[in-house]
């Protein structure tokens, strides 16, 4: 009896560090029976409070939310994704080295959740024309759907639009602004 | 010409329509009634070179209840001529000293002359229930003559309609040009302020617009709270193909009069950027499907589906040349946004066509009898330029007021409809201009609107 609670506690333990190590800032959602997993700040794996009050209770067996993610609905996984913008230079759909570290780690989560569709948006800052962004935004989105079949992911989960300069996430007309807007903007749609 | 003649040239064109008719119409018999039949039709100038005077009063309201379509008629056709800048539009608020001629016999020619008038319209409207009928005359004031007589009839439901027949025809008449006055121009908004479904980011929809040409009678086309671009016209104004995002960006036919809805690309890959040929029987447009934006053509229907461009670069905006045997589209392969040419039966031929502008972008190639084409150029922010074909030589429309894009032709080249930021408040409007940057005119004030094009 003794020996089955410490394996639980363990148990729980080692996945809450695994998810908050493998989530970077992701914020984890707590599951049905064991221990709120706290924030991100949590890299550093310190005490892990949980371990107390699950000693307190009658160890019961019961399947643990994997990681705060997959029992998301699209609509807040979407809110808050774990999968980054890539952001492109002026007039440029190709991938610079920090475009590629991003799609790089959104890769890593792709092939973890191999149920996945995502779209890749490609949009574009306001300078140039409506009509050419379309293309701009198309080679954008083209380009990193190519990157990430390049490390693996198959391409049959990746749909790609071009929203050209239609959809600006910061309305403003800086170059901080244009900077946001020039993006492959990844959307999870389907898991 | 007597009045017992004008009676005569009157009955004998006159058009009694039976059941109600949307739009004003006319027999057979009333256009070759109206074919210069007299060398004293065409009313000109006293001086040579200048264009002759024009002076449209209110029509007369026969019936008590035809006094608003009878104000609206002369206002309107009063518009409808001084857009087309053939004539010299007298003021109508300079009309007050002249005495109101309730039939032809009564007008003050003498007045009209001192006002320098060359030419005086006199109408009439009459109202029976929800029909009118109207009669339009034009006198020449000098001989006192009248060389454009008709009669319409048909619903009141528009009538603006009828004023547009009446300026179109006499610009046929008097001008030997096709006017614009019944032409369309449709685009796309953001006005109705609903947020797009299905995303965390705060998306407004776009849906397609049409109005008439000076902006009267707005009406939208695309009920599907989604994001739509890119309309542009069938040559029989009928039709207008679009890109609707499903979310997938696929292009739509929709026959506006029929409520029918078809989609010849079939969700294969990404399309955008729409434009039927002259004929009708085609449409070019931009796609990904192939992994890289390259221009296709197709038939209406989705067959004869062929890839023009191939090329790493992105290929863009194909426009068709008014003999349909050549495409024109915007290509950056030299590393910024140009317009090239090409052979529209196959790709072949490619030649470029701006080698002045640092960027340039949504060529739009002019119906005959000009050659030229129209596009955005880059001039810090984007002005209209237009470039004649046959020599290379380009003109600049508009001066850095906002940023000017997204330039359609109308019918005849005379004119041109583009998208601007120059209205007050910085919202995006459409704007027509003369094709010589003369007689500027906002068309759309209600939210955001952009990319016109301009109906046959």
């Amino acid at each position: 009896m003794g020996d089955m609670r410490n394996t639980t506690i363990v148990v729980a333990i080692t996945l809450a560090l695994a998810t908050t190590a493998a989530c970077g800032k992701k914020k984890v959602a707590t599951g049905p029976q064991p221990p709120p997993v706290e924030e991100p700040a949590a890299v550093t794996p310190t005490p892990p409070p949980p371990a107390e009050r699950v000693e307190d209770r009658t160890p019961v067996a019961q399947p643990l939310a994997e990681d705060g993610i997959s029992n998301k609905s699209l609509d807040d996984l979407n809110r808050d994704s774990p999968l980054k913008p890539v952001f492109f230079p002026l007039d440029s759909a190709e991938l610079d080295d920090s475009g590629r570290a991003i799609a790089t780690a959104n890769a890593a989560v792709l092939k973890k959740y191999t149920t996945w569709g995502v779209t890749i948006e490609g949009h574009c800052d306001e300078r140039g024309t409506a009509e050419y962004n379309l293309a701009l935004g198309e080679r954008r989105a083209v380009a990193v759907k190519t990157y990430l079949s390049s490390l693996g992911v198959s391409a049959d989960r990746i749909r790609t639009v071009s929203y050209g300069k239609e959809f600006p996430f910061d309305m403003g007309h800086s170059e901080d602004a244009w900077a946001k807007n020039r993006r492959g903007h990844f959307v999870i749609t389907s898991k | 010409m007597s009045r017992k003649e004008i009676l005569w040239r009157l009955t004998s064109i006159a058009v009694a329509l039976a059941g109600v008719v949307a739009a004003p119409a006319l027999t057979k018999a009333a256009r070759q009634g109206q074919q210069p039949s007299a060398i004293s039709t065409v009313i000109s100038s006293d001086s040579a070179g200048t264009p002759p005077r024009y002076a449209v009063p209110d029509f007369v309201a026969l019936t008590p209840d035809a006094s608003d379509v009878a104000k609206t008629l002369g206002q309107v056709l009063w518009d409808d001529l001084n857009f087309e800048r053939e004539f010299y539009m007298i003021p109508r608020d300079t009309y007050t000293s002249i005495p109101v001629a309730r039939a032809p016999e009564q007008i003050a020619f003498d007045r009209w002359r001192e006002l320098g008038a060359d030419a005086v319209v006199f109408g009439t409207v009459q109202r029976t229930g929800n029909e009118v009928r109207v009669q339009v005359r034009l006198f020449s004031v000098r001989s006192r003559a009248s060389v454009f007589a008709k009669e319409y009839s048909g619903s009141a439901n528009n009538p603006r309609l009828y004023a547009h027949t009446v300026s179109d025809e006499i610009h046929d008449q008097q001008r030997g040009l096709k006017g614009v006055a019944r032409t369309k121009l449709a685009w796309i908004s953001d006005r109705d302020g609903v947020r797009l479904g299905d995303t965390v980011e705060n998306r407004q929809v776009k849906e397609v617009y049409y109005g008439d040409y000076d902006g009267a009678n707005q009406r939208r086309v695309t009920v599907g709270r989604r994001l739509n671009l890119n309309p542009s016209w069938s040559p029989d104004a009928r039709a207008l193909a679009y890109t609707t995002f499903r979310p997938n960006p696929d292009i739509f036919v929709s026959l506006i009069y029929q409520g029918v809805l078809q989609n010849p690309t079939k969700g294969v890959g990404t399309n955008y950027l729409p434009v039927f040929s002259p004929d009708g029987k085609q449409i070019a447009f931009m796609s990904g499907r192939d992994g890289n934006p390259e221009i296709y053509a197709m038939n209406v229907d989705g067959s004869n589906l062929r890839r023009l461009t191939n090329h790493p670069a992105g290929d863009s905006s194909p426009t068709w040349s008014p003999s349909g045997l050549q495409i024109a589209f915007t290509s950056d392969r030299t590393g910024k946004a140009q317009i090239y040419l090409m052979n529209s039966a196959d790709g072949s031929g490619v030649s470029r066509l701006t080698v002045n502008e640092s960027e340039a972008d949504r060529p739009t190639w002019s119906p005959a009898p000009f050659n030229e084409i129209a596009y955005s150029a880059s001039t810090g922010r984007y002005d209209i330029k237009v470039l004649e074909v046959s020599t290379g030589n380009v003109r600049q429309l508009t001066f850095g007021e906002g940023t000017n894009e997204s330039p359609a032709w109308a019918p005849g080249g005379r004119h041109l409809a583009f998208t601007s930021t120059r209205a007050a408040g910085g919202r995006t409007q459409i704007f027509t201009i003369g094709r010589d940057g003369r007689g500027l005119r906002q068309i759309t004030r209600d939210g955001n609107n952009q990319t016109p094009a301009w109906s046959n």
